[in-house]
């Protein structure tokens, strides 16, 4: 009885606020305006594929620099002594606190035509660099703003590694790079997953750094389902369409991404 | 890499002392943007909007989330698999899906009884919504580790339900509750996607900030993320020796108990 109580407002709050709103975006990617079943709008949306494989590769760019840049930050501050660990592992996750459009408008200011990179250069007598409005802007914002989402996760399975099994390799006479490679690798793929994840969905579906870095020149997913939504091609119904297809790209990503971690950790298990 | 970082926050810092307007020259050092920043009408309101949506959302989300974590743990398996699948369905779709599904929501209800004008309300609806599971997601760990036992001690001792629940569960899941609460309140201060999508004509922080950058950003913004990034420190900071403190704290109590 008293359980029913206390879940009843949430059970009522999710019907109204997450499954109706949810349910609307399919209602209205189904529909045309007389409110007939339509296929139209999806059909409408390969108007769009190239937008969506910009968005997907820029994308899996900044998720592999992330990556890159992360795992070997991740692994160093594991090594650390505990007390090091905890002041950087504070340090690195500060800036996340920041709000997102204040530090990416602080990088314009960097990278402009006019802004401090190129008065630093300039002053050297190198030729000006044109960065803004690029698609490296683009991966650059995303990569600053999203790295950290990378290496926390590795950072916390790297530091739950059992050291008794580095040590026990390292007594069969295993060198650092087979260890790296057949123990502390393998063991941290799940800090991977989960931090390709959360770099990887919002890198596809975010329009701030193509709007303030990119110029609006290299539009997004995002960008696009904007424009129908409270820009110039309003057209929600194409707009929900759009979202549509973004939501079922995002789930058969995680699903993709999930599966494989489930056989690597299969893996392990018969491998130990 | 704690330079790239850095790098831009500093800059932000640096430049609220500018005397000119130049974003990319030192010309001396002034407080003008401070002053200037706290006589903008627009901006404070902006202000005052956002930390009224983040109060409400953080309050609203921390009472429902820690009564359904409470339902959801006593529930079975089924039922339970279901309502954690659902909560986690905003979290995993990206974050303009969720928006402009909010956005339909209220055109649709607006449409059809004339309520829930895009605003405030709705902001405080949307934010609400969004914070809920990482309520619930912390709350959770928390009340899987307590003992209900004594609690239905407390019953047969003579307690009420709501005094027994205030006494033992909350105080169990008290730090699980505050964790759940700041993260409402810094998620929605931080929120941009979802309130430019449901805000109407309404201002808050992220949105003048965004709407502010399209045009020519004015030295006053940073003097706001200076005062914003120092805020932030300082509660970090609190938080950080209130976690020693704990810690310590439990060291003691345990080495009492060992002895």
């Amino acid at each position: 009885m008293k359980k029913r109580i206390v879940l009843s407002p949430y059970l009522m709050w999710s019907v109204f606020f997450i499954i109706s709103p949810l349910s609307l975006i399919f209602l209205f990617a189904f529909t045309n305006v007389d409110g007939n079943f339509t296929v139209s709008n999806l059909k409408n949306v390969f108007i769009y594929s190239d937008v969506f494989l910009a968005s997907v590769w820029l994308g899996i760019i900044s998720t592999a620099i992330c990556l890159f840049a992360g795992y070997p930050l991740a692994y160093c501050v594991s090594r650390t002594k505990p007390r090091i660990q905890k002041i950087l592992i504070t340090l690195i996750a500060m800036p996340m606190w920041m709000n997102l459009l204040l530090k990416t408008y602080a990088w314009v200011t960097i990278l402009e035509d006019n802004g401090l990179i190129n008065k630093l250069i300039s002053f050297f007598g190198i030729e000006r660099l044109t960065m803004m409005n690029t698609p490296g802007a683009v991966i650059f914002g995303m990569v600053y703003s999203f790295v950290t989402y990378m290496i926390l996760p590795i950072y916390s399975v790297l530091i739950k590694t059992d050291k008794n099994i580095i040590e026990a390799a390292q007594d069969l006479g295993a060198n650092q790079r087979e260890i790296f490679f057949k123990i502390t690798l393998p063991l941290s793929v799940p800090g991977i997953i989960s931090g390709i994840s959360m770099v990887f969905i919002p890198s596809v579906s975010t329009f701030v750094f193509s709007r303030m870095l990119g110029g609006g020149t290299n539009l997004l997913i995002a960008d696009i389902i904007d424009m129908q939504f409270l820009g110039s091609a309003y057209n929600p119904r194409l707009g929900s369409a759009i979202s549509l297809v973004l939501m079922a790209l995002v789930f058969i990503f995680m699903g993709i991404i999930n599966s494989f971690d489930e056989n690597k950790a299969e893996k392990t298990m018969i491998a130990l | 890499m704690l330079i790239f970082l850095y790098l831009p926050i500093a800059i932000l810092i640096i430049f609220s002392f500018n005397s000119s307007k130049s974003r990319a020259l030192w010309s001396g050092f002034t407080l003008d943007w401070y002053k200037m920043l706290f006589s903008d009408k627009e901006i404070l309101e902006a202000i005052q909007n956002t930390l009224i949506v983040a109060s409400v959302a953080s309050i609203l989300s921390t009472i429902i989330g820690t009564a359904a974590a409470i339902g959801i743990l006593k529930l079975k398996k089924w039922p339970q698999k279901i309502v954690m699948g659902i909560t986690n369905l905003p979290m995993v779709n990206p974050e303009i899906v969720t928006a402009i599904s909010f956005m339909l929501l209220f055109m649709f209800v607006q449409k059809t009884t004339g309520l829930l004008e895009q605003g405030i309300f709705t902001l405080i609806l949307s934010h609400t919504t969004f914070c809920l599971p990482y309520v619930i997601l912390s709350v959770l760990p928390r009340l899987k580790q307590i003992n209900f036992n004594t609690y239905e001690a407390a019953l047969d001792l003579g307690c009420t339900p709501l005094m027994a629940f205030w006494e033992i569960i909350l105080r169990d899941i008290g730090p699980g509750v505050i964790t759940g609460a700041l993260m409402a309140f810094t998620l929605s201060i931080d929120d941009f996607v979802v309130s430019y999508f449901t805000s109407g004509a309404t201002q808050t922080l992220s949105i003048s900030i965004y709407s502010m950058s399209r045009r020519s950003i004015s030295p006053e913004i940073n003097a706001l993320s200076t005062i914003l990034f120092s805020l932030i420190l300082i509660l970090l900071l609190i938080v950080n020796s209130r976690e020693g403190k704990e810690k310590k704290e439990k060291k003691q109590i345990n080495k009492s108990s060992s002895m």
